[in-house]
């Protein structure tokens, strides 16, 4: 599966939980959101395979 | 929501938003059913996300939305043109001001100049002046800004780390009008994380802005957001709770004098706007204008 996250992509292996996937890429869960085919998906949902994940930043700053 | 030990689909989950944030407009008793309230809207998430709910629950909102002059990827105009969309998407009114249209400097130009002033120091000074301008001049009842929960408690605890009495005397949800030429301020959000509103942008397909103003990426703030998601991760409703805990602590005069005493305003000697300054107000003096007498 691939994690894509502003301008970095990474290439994960096996099947895995959004959350543990987030954690992997060294992302903190509370700080991002995950979509899936255009559609916002939670934390438990598993991904494997051809999946990509879009990861969005929930943080704003200043 | 770990926090709220709650998972909702779609559907609940977009009842559920405006339903919290009804119930801090009424706790905190921010303003009434049919009160005209100004939404500072900067094209994120959370201020987009403010208006619609706002909208949706019924209050008469509208927005204003502080040209900067960013120009880094066009930030502002960018900013701007989702703002506009999202009004003309709800036939809701809004409005522009232009700091470069209005003073002559851009805020990345204006606090250049003035050596020792930060960005964000000068940017934050500025659209604090003009909102209370426009809310005064225009009659509304309030206005409301998007700070959730993250940004509530970084900021608390960014004022803990220091025991800033004053600022953690002053963090509330509602600053009242304390001077007759002093807006109301709201932050109706104050229920929600910040994970929680941009979820509910997306789920509303709300066309916000996702990237950070370029001048906040090494903002204090995040850093302190990033430790408090830290705490959120071992211990979820952390944030929540620090930053209730605290106002409910201080409202029982448990932290520190339940009542702060009221620090003596005056006024502005050109544009009259309270100021604790003897003559001219810091927005008058970061753009050197002149006095009216």
């Amino acid at each position: 599966m691939k994690i894509i996250y502003r301008d970095k992509v990474w290439e994960l292996k096996g099947r895995t939980t959004v959350r543990d996937a987030i954690k992997k890429v060294g992302l903190h869960p509370e700080a991002v959101l995950a979509v899936l085919d255009g559609k916002l998906i939670t934390d438990d949902v598993i991904i494997a395979g051809d999946d990509t994940v879009k990861l969005i930043s929930v943080v704003s700053g200043g | 929501m770990r926090q709220h030990r709650l998972a909702l689909c779609q559907d609940h989950f977009l009842e559920w938003v405006p339903q919290q944030v009804q119930r801090a407009i009424e706790k905190f008793h921010m303003f009434g059913p049919g009160e005209r309230v100004l939404v500072a809207v900067s094209g994120g998430k959370d201020s987009l996300g403010l208006w619609d709910i706002l909208l949706r629950l019924g209050y008469p909102a509208e927005g204003l939305y502080i040209h900067l002059g960013i120009p880094d990827g066009d930030y502002s105009e960018v900013s701007q043109e989702r703002v506009g969309r999202f009004a003309a998407d709800r036939g809701a009114p809004f409005r522009v001001v232009n700091v470069a249209a209005e003073y002559g400097m851009t805020i990345p130009e204006v606090s250049r100049r003035k050596r020792g002033r930060s960005t964000c120091g000068t940017c934050g000074l500025v659209k604090r002046h003009i909102m209370n301008q426009v809310a005064c001049e225009g009659g509304y009842a309030a206005i409301a800004t998007g700070h959730n929960v993250d940004d509530e408690a970084a900021v608390l605890f960014q004022n803990a780390l220091h025991w800033a009495t004053g600022y953690l005397a002053r963090q509330a949800p509602v600053l009242p009008a304390s001077h007759p030429r002093l807006a109301r301020k709201v932050k109706p959000l104050i229920r929600l994380y910040e994970r929680e509103m941009a979820a509910y942008a997306l789920v509303r397909g709300i066309d916000y802005i996702y990237e950070e103003c370029p001048y906040s990426r090494r903002a204090t703030t995040l850093f302190y957001k990033d430790l408090l998601n830290q705490l959120e991760e071992r211990s979820p409703g952390a944030k929540q709770q620090f930053y209730l805990s605290f106002l409910q602590a201080r409202q029982q005069g448990r932290l520190l004098p339940a009542e702060v005493s009221e620090v003596e305003m005056g006024e502005c000697t050109r544009c009259g706007q309270p100021t604790t300054a003897p003559e001219l107000c810091a927005f008058c003096r970061l753009w050197e204008l002149e006095s009216a007498d």
